[in-house]
């Protein structure tokens, strides 16, 4: 049998399931077999190796030490494990402490930017809150367009400058506009940028000086978005972008999907920033709150 | 990474120096470091595993010739097999049979399928083809604004149609209205949907029924994660896809998705999108991503690409008039001109082996900005100008400076580093300056 072949009969056996990975493994003894097995699952759901390694290892002392002596305890364990990593990062977005508030968002191409301003202005409106969008993204193509109509659908106010103008003169007049318009929350939508292009990050770092002078002690929240279906590089992503910008808390994307976007352990062991909401699904709905007991049930697919 | 691999490729040729052969136990430690290399790379657990066991069966077993040493010998077993798993060669797109040749694009949302229509028309207009481009996108709002935008910018003809909501009917129209306008290439856009979203993919088929392509490509971020395998099975085992194009991959991923993409359908990678401007797309070549994977730079692409740069005779030429002291401002516009024809820098830069760690802190922008502002200050001077550069007086350099938008200090500093130049050249040539060669700096 050719390589091809191995590999597509391995995966019609494994649908990638975490849970009937976990559960087959569980039905022996615990041994390095079944530890093997529950990393396996751990770095397909994303988590990186290191992490899925070190998370073994806990299994493993904790076995040693005989808290986990039935191997159907090792699920229950497990999700301890990952719930409190989680748990330090759960922390909800607190809008009322300052009037207007100023979100801005950033993140690489293509994560759903527009749409997750979108999802949160919604959740603000039907909350009662008055909400401003402002055009930040004048690169792509049609951005402004695009969160101009989710503007009237949603029935959110809207500042927006021609495509190809300052994105920091957009955010000036956004600011500007909210206090005039007495506004609750202004959602800042950007263009997407890869963290290694320099010139896009000094951009950005522009954008937040003009928010900074003009409300004085906004960005309330520089709220990083994450495409769930990415790996490794989330990590980079992270990194790159809190070094230069300060993220005071993320959200991930398309959770709804198979990925996992397992690489928010590492990401929350290593940066210990808030997760703000995650997207389940295109409605505009499905946007939640983020909870580390959810995540960990999701993640070990209970 | 690549330095890590290679730390402890050197451990492994100490252990095993003497012994001659590749075995079972002493390629332990160096399987583990690849597993670790392409895991962090993203490359697809199953993925990961079978290809080990066939690197092992490779290697074990293999003679160590005396002019390698055995860790390099390993390296070298793990590349040409990562190498042939990617795909021998370039794989060009389908056009086959009687025009209009139809490509779909397909993928998850936010993977590219947008930019990568009007990349995709861009490269075929260079190619002497008529494209058109069409948006099946009815979903995501401005979708098709934002495809309409893209073709007026590249100059390439955008279906539009006055409240067609259906994609289906939007397929058959664009088809008529292509022999009418005489387009040989139709690029159609449709809307982003997920793997496992049964209805959506049911929609990708009728369209595709509709459309008939000659070839089906999906997008996939090239960020992607674990799940890439799950996404490419998913739309091949559905829609039936021809072949890939890897979008983002000019940011620090390393691109393992490839790998586990090409596994899992053994379809071709086509293209992969390197930037977020429209002509940067780049065929795709297995080799390089195979370098990528394992974190080693792309050597092989740097080298081909300052051979072409720097073509031999040039450069002879060059040595000759640096050895007889005549070195004009001509010739360093000609150099300006070999230094960016290599690309971008960054681009250039990336190609060395560990320079994505230091790539945050060094700021290239700068660089690349006075290089431009050096060739606009000689491209604003005359021939005779250029070639005689003692007769640049105070009026010429005022002129100059106007001509290229700087300032006569500006002209006075590119003269003063030419100046210098010329100076060190005529040491280096004289020997002065001991251990120096002149070969050294142009070559």
């Amino acid at each position: 049998m050719g390589f091809l072949e191995r590999i597509k009969e391995g995966l019609k056996k494994t649908r990638y399931e975490l849970k009937a990975r976990l559960e087959a493994a569980l039905k022996g003894p615990l041994d390095e077999n079944t530890l093997r097995e529950i990393e396996e699952a751990l770095i397909l759901s994303d988590c990186g190796v290191e992490t899925s390694t070190r998370l073994v290892e806990k299994l493993k002392e904790a076995w040693k030490k005989g808290h986990l002596k039935d191997p159907k305890d090792v699920k229950k364990v497990l999700r301890e494990i990952i719930g409190e990593i989680l748990k330090s990062v759960e922390r909800p977005l607190r809008i009322d402490n300052y009037r207007p508030f100023t979100i801005l968002t950033l993140g690489v191409n293509g994560v759903g930017k527009t749409t997750t301003v979108a999802k949160i202005g919604k959740a603000l409106i039907s909350d009662g809150k008055k909400v401003l969008f402002g055009a930040c993204d004048t690169f792509r193509a049609a951005a402004i367009e695009q969160l101009s109509e989710w503007a009237e659908r949603l029935g959110a106010e809207i500042v927006k400058h021609k495509e190809g103008s300052d994105p920091a003169a957009v955010a000036y007049d956004a600011i500007k506009a909210a206090s005039a318009r007495n506004v609750d929350v202004v959602i800042l939508d950007t263009a997407g940028r890869l963290h290694t292009k320099s010139n896009l990050i000094e951009e950005m770092k522009k954008i937040k000086r003009v928010i900074a002078r003009e409300t004085g002690s906004g960005p309330h929240e520089t709220l990083l978005i994450l495409d769930a279906t990415n790996g490794q590089n989330a990590i980079q992503q992270v990194k790159s972008f809190h070094e230069a910008l300060t993220v005071s808390g993320l959200a991930i994307t398309k959770l709804d999907g198979t990925a996992k976007g397992g690489f928010i352990l590492p990401v929350s062991e290593l940066f210990k920033i808030p997760i703000r909401y995650i997207c389940v699904g295109e409605k505009l709905e499905d946007l939640l709150p983020f909870s580390a007991e959810e995540f960990s049930k999701a993640l070990l697919e209970e | 990474m690549f330095e890590r691999l290679q730390e402890r490729f050197e451990t492994l040729f100490k252990k095993i120096k003497g012994q001659g052969k590749l075995t079972e136990e002493n390629i332990k430690e160096a399987l583990r470091d690849v597993r670790i290399a392409l895991l962090e790379a993203d490359v697809n657990y199953k993925v990961v595993k079978d290809f080990l066991e066939k690197v092992k069966e490779k290697a074990i077993g293999q003679g160590v010739l005396t002019s390698i040493t055995p860790g390099q010998l390993f390296i070298k077993i793990v590349y040409d097999e990562l190498t042939q798993l990617l795909g021998s060669s370039h794989s060009p797109l389908n056009l086959g049979g009687p025009p209009p040749h139809p490509i779909m694009l397909i993928g998850l949302q936010g993977s590219g399928k947008t930019t990568t229509a009007g990349k995709l028309a861009l490269f075929l207009r260079k190619k002497g083809k008529r494209p058109l481009l069409i948006s099946t996108d009815t979903r995501r709002p401005a979708a098709m604004e934002q495809l309409k935008k893209i073709s007026s910018q590249i100059d390439v003809p955008f279906f539009s149609f006055e409240g067609q909501k259906d994609p289906l009917s939007i397929c058959k129209d664009a088809r008529q209205y292509a022999i009418k306008t005489y387009s040989d290439v139709l690029i159609f856009d449709t809307a982003g949907r997920l793997h496992i979203d049964e209805d959506l993919l049911e929609e990708l088929v009728e369209q595709k029924k509709a459309i008939s392509p000659c070839e089906v490509l999906l997008t996939v971020d090239g960020m992607t994660g674990q799940d890439a395998l799950n996404i490419a099975k998913a739309f091949d085992e559905k829609i039936g896809v021809t072949g890939f194009i890897l979008t983002k991959m000019d940011g620090d991923a390393r691109g393992g998705a490839a790998l586990s993409i090409k596994a899992v359908t053994g379809k071709p990678i086509k293209f992969i999108g390197t930037g977020e401007k429209l002509d940067c797309l780049e065929q795709f070549h297995p080799e390089r991503i195979a370098s990528r994977i394992l974190g080693m730079g792309d050597i092989v692409s740097l080298v081909e690409k300052a051979q072409e740069a720097f073509e031999e005779k040039k450069a002879k030429e060059l040595e000759r008039k640096l050895r007889t002291d005549q070195f004009t401002l001509e010739d360093f516009r000609e150099q300006l001109r070999q230094v960016k024809k290599l690309g971008s820098i960054e681009s250039i830069l990336s190609m060395i082996p560990g320079f994505s760690k230091f790539r945050s802190s060094l700021d290239l922008s700068e660089t690349e900005k006075e290089l431009k502002k050096m060739e606009a200050i000689l491209n604003s001077m005359t021939k005779k100008e250029r070639l005689n550069p003692q007769i640049i007086d105070g009026s010429r350099r005022l002129r100059i400076a106007k001509g290229s938008g700087t300032t006569v200090q500006d002209v006075n500093e590119l003269l003063r580093k030419y100046n210098e130049l010329k100076k060190l050249m005529r040491k280096l040539t004289r020997g002065e300056l001991k251990g120096f060669k002149p070969g050294i700096f142009f070559r």
